[in-house]
């Protein structure tokens, strides 16, 4: 975004669930800017506010690098003209860290205290002339959600100060900040931040600890002296927190969060919504109406008329499946999440499910991107930003590719497995965990380093808003619209050119052996897998057209849940992770799907495919063994690289 | 000992966090070496939850077998 000249930079700091947003769009109104920050994959938003520009940051609890998000809120808060504040009144000890750090970066700035009446309920009450002479910025009490104090706020930007400067931060900062010329970056170089000291061509400071402890001491003298009364509560939300944390109640407790929402996404939206969107609406009305009028000037059945609006055209394919199939489905997802966000139950599930997969490299976290998965690989994939080192990232991302279907993929193949028996069923099922924690497990052992713990804070359970949530859905949406429809439409050019020269066909003749001799399935399984490329649930149904056997059925099954992710989720995968890498784990999910689909098949045939029971136990016993010996695996592995 | 030892509903101070990186996030937090905290909850071979306040923050299992508390 442009900054008009003249114009002051503006800037929201605050801890995680704050209040920033519930400020940024009560002062910014309509006319909001969101945009991706420059080499990274975080959403940032602008707005227009008087003359001057706002820029709502993600909620950080201090100014360092130990994610993206901490590295943008740096650079934002260290490039702005006056900071907002923005304080939880009921986590006063933690927050002021992050305000105090934001004084010592010699910033002007004045504070919003929000969230006064969640601190009142709580019994805290604080002496708010104190505070402010205390750190050396006004202070103005605020309930963001009920507009108290706001325009107060707005009021009050001009009255920003640079407030009081930790004492013994100051004496070393001094020296510095005349060096650099400017005091935020000085400090950040004495807390040894290793881009900022970059940057400023220094060597990282070693004091980083010693000015945290001298920052937390000052802190914890100021609440000691502004706050008057202050009483733990123990309220309904407190127990229901811990319910939802404990195995044998928050099981329970997310099975049924994640059955309503399977409910509403997975059976009304995809089935009732998409019904109306795509079927009706798009091909219905919209295709239909492109073909016509494009016909007018260009032939149907010429090759750009094919490649604009044939089978996979790229006015007929990518606005489908854009608008009609993933708009109403993707915002099903963002509704959700908001909620879960907006409610404090996810760090909540996180904490329930840490220890799960904390096994496979990942720690409670990466749970989101988990569920999401189950609704669309490619959205879910997007969201692996959240977790806090590249390993985790790089964890996550594969095994969405590889292990989790999405969920019309998982109607299909629900449908065709109750078809074949309940045997089948459970041996998919235990084929693809086995793989999962295989291919977990490995991954865990053989990439460098190691994933990070678990350390997040549980904010208050709180009931959702409707109008944050709805913000939330529409802004994310709309953000995702305008990131895939140019991916989608690259896609759909490279297929309908695919087409029209013959490739199309080429590959299914190339693919033959491989599906013949080595899967033991029928030569026409081979267009199902091409059709699985451009998308796994289409190939899944293009099973249902064929009579294979219940052996045959599984195999293709197994093969095709772990095939390539469907092209958009492939495009989404070169741009969440680079070339290089993304080629590396495309390649890995063709291996690894045909080999494990190739290993059913031929365990099966081993074992003979007539006698079903005596093979299908066998399979189990084999796949069983292979999770158990990954496990193994762990250990002997870190003997082995302990003895190199 | 060590934080995974402690039992529910036990108050501690924290004496020692072996890692740097999460000695200087739990001074953020406000869990400095020194400070006394209450366990919240513990879930099973899982993440321990600790209150100070009217904060809670989880800490993973494996983090828990490097902090180094002491009963209060
Ligand atoms: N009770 C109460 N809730 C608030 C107040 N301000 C914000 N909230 C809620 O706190 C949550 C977090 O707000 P949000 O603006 O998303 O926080 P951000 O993470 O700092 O952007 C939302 O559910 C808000 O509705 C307040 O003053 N009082
Ligand atoms: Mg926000």
């Amino acid at each position: 975004m442009n900054i008009p000249e003249g114009a002051k930079k503006i800037v929201l700091a605050g801890n995680p669930n704050a209040g920033k947003s519930v400020f940024f769009n009560y002062f910014t109104g309509l006319y909001v800017d969101v945009s991706n920050y420059p080499g990274t994959t975080l959403e940032i938003s602008y707005g227009e506010f008087e003359k001057n520009v706002l820029i709502d940051t993600p909620g950080v609890y201090g100014i360092s690098s130990f994610n993206d998000e901490e590295r943008i809120a740096r650079d934002i808060i260290l490039s702005a003209d006056i900071v907002i504040n923005v304080v939880n009144a009921v986590n006063l000890e933690r927050d002021l860290f992050l305000t105090q750090q934001i004084i010592d970066s010699g910033k002007p700035v004045i504070m919003a205290l929000n969230m006064i009446d969640e601190a009142e309920k709580n019994g805290i009450i604080i002496d708010i002339d104190l505070l402010s002479k205390e750190l050396g910025i006004p202070v103005i009490p605020t309930v963001a959600i009920k507009k108290t104090g706001l325009d107060k706020v707005k009021g009050g930007i001009d009255l920003a100060r640079i407030g009081n400067i930790c004492n013994e931060i100051r004496l070393k900062l001094d020296p510095l900040t005349k060096r650099l010329g400017s005091q935020g970056e000085a400090l950040l170089v004495l807390e040894g931040d290793p881009a900022v000291s970059a940057r400023n061509g220094m060597e990282p400071g070693s004091s980083r600890e010693e000015i945290y402890l001298a920052r937390r001491e000052r802190v914890n003298q100021v609440i000691e002296e502004v706050i008057q009364k202050s009483s733990s509560k123990s309220g309904f939300s407190n127990k229901l927190g811990s319910l939802m944390i404990m195995p044998l109640t928050g099981i329970p407790i997310l099975v049924a969060a994640l059955w309503i929402m399977y409910k509403i996404i997975g059976v009304y939206i995809a089935g009732n919504i998409v019904g109306f969107t795509e079927g009706t609406v798009m091909a219905g009305i919209y295709e239909p109406a492109v073909r016509h009028v494009v016909g007018q000037i260009i032939p149907n059945t010429s090759i750009l008329g094919k490649i604009l609006t044939g089978e996979f055209g790229i006015l007929t394919m990518t606005v489908t499946y854009v608008l009609g199939l993933l708009l109403p489905l993707v915002a099903g997802f963002y509704f959700f999440l908001a909620i879960f966000e907006d409610s404090g139950y996810l760090p909540r599930i996180a904490t329930l499910v840490d220890r799960v997969l904390t096994g496979i490299g990942l720690n409670g976290r990466a749970v989101i991107p988990l569920i999401l998965g189950f609704g669309c690989v490619t959205m879910a994939s997007i969201t692996t930003r959240l977790l806090s080192s590249e390993r985790e990232r790089r964890i996550a991302i594969f095994l969405l590719g590889l292990v989790i279907p999405c969920s019309a993929q998982l109607g299909v193949i629900t449908g065709l497995l109750a078809g074949i028996g309940p045997q089948y069923a459970a041996l998919y099922a235990i084929i693809i965990l086995a793989v999962l924690i295989t291919v977990g497990t490995v991954l865990n052992n053989v990439l460098p380093g190691r994933s990070a713990d678990l350390l997040i804070d549980l904010p208050a359970l709180r009931p959702p808003r409707i109008g944050n949530i709805m913000k939330k859905t529409t802004g994310k949406t709309f953000m995702f619209v305008k990131e895939a429809t140019p991916l989608f439409a690259l896609g759909a050019l490279l297929i309908s050119v695919f087409q029209v020269t013959g490739i199309l066909v080429y590959l299914q003749n190339l693919l033959a052996p491989v599906t013949v001799g080595w899967l033991r399935l029928p030569p026409e399984i081979a267009t199902v897998f091409i059709m699985g490329i451009v998308r796994r649930d289409f190939g899944a149904a293009g099973l249902n057209y064929m009579t294979l056997t219940p052996g045959d059925t599984l195999v293709a099954l197994v093969t095709l849940t772990l095939f390539v992710p469907c092209i958009a989720s492939v495009l989404v995968l070169f741009k969440e992770r680079g070339r290089k890498e993304a080629i590396i784990m495309w390649i890995a999910t063709w291996v690894i799907a045909f080999f494990v689909g190739g290993l059913v098949a031929q365990v099966l045939n081993v074992f003979g495919r007539s006698s079903n029971t005596e093979g299908i136990a066998v399979v189990l016993a084999f796949f069983g063994l292979i999770a158990i010996v990954s496990r193994l695996f762990k250990r002997f592995y870190k003997t082995i690289t302990a003895q190199i | 000992m060590t934080l995974d030892k402690v039992r529910k509903g036990q108050q501690i101070k924290i004496i020692s966090i072996l890692d740097e990186i999460i000695r200087v996030q739990a001074i953020r937090f406000g869990i400095a070496e020194g400070s006394v905290v209450t366990c919240q909850e513990k879930v099973p071979a899982g993440p321990i939850v600790l209150r100070k306040n009217n904060q809670e923050i989880a800490i993973g299992r494996n983090l828990a077998n490097k902090i180094d508390v002491a009963l209060n």
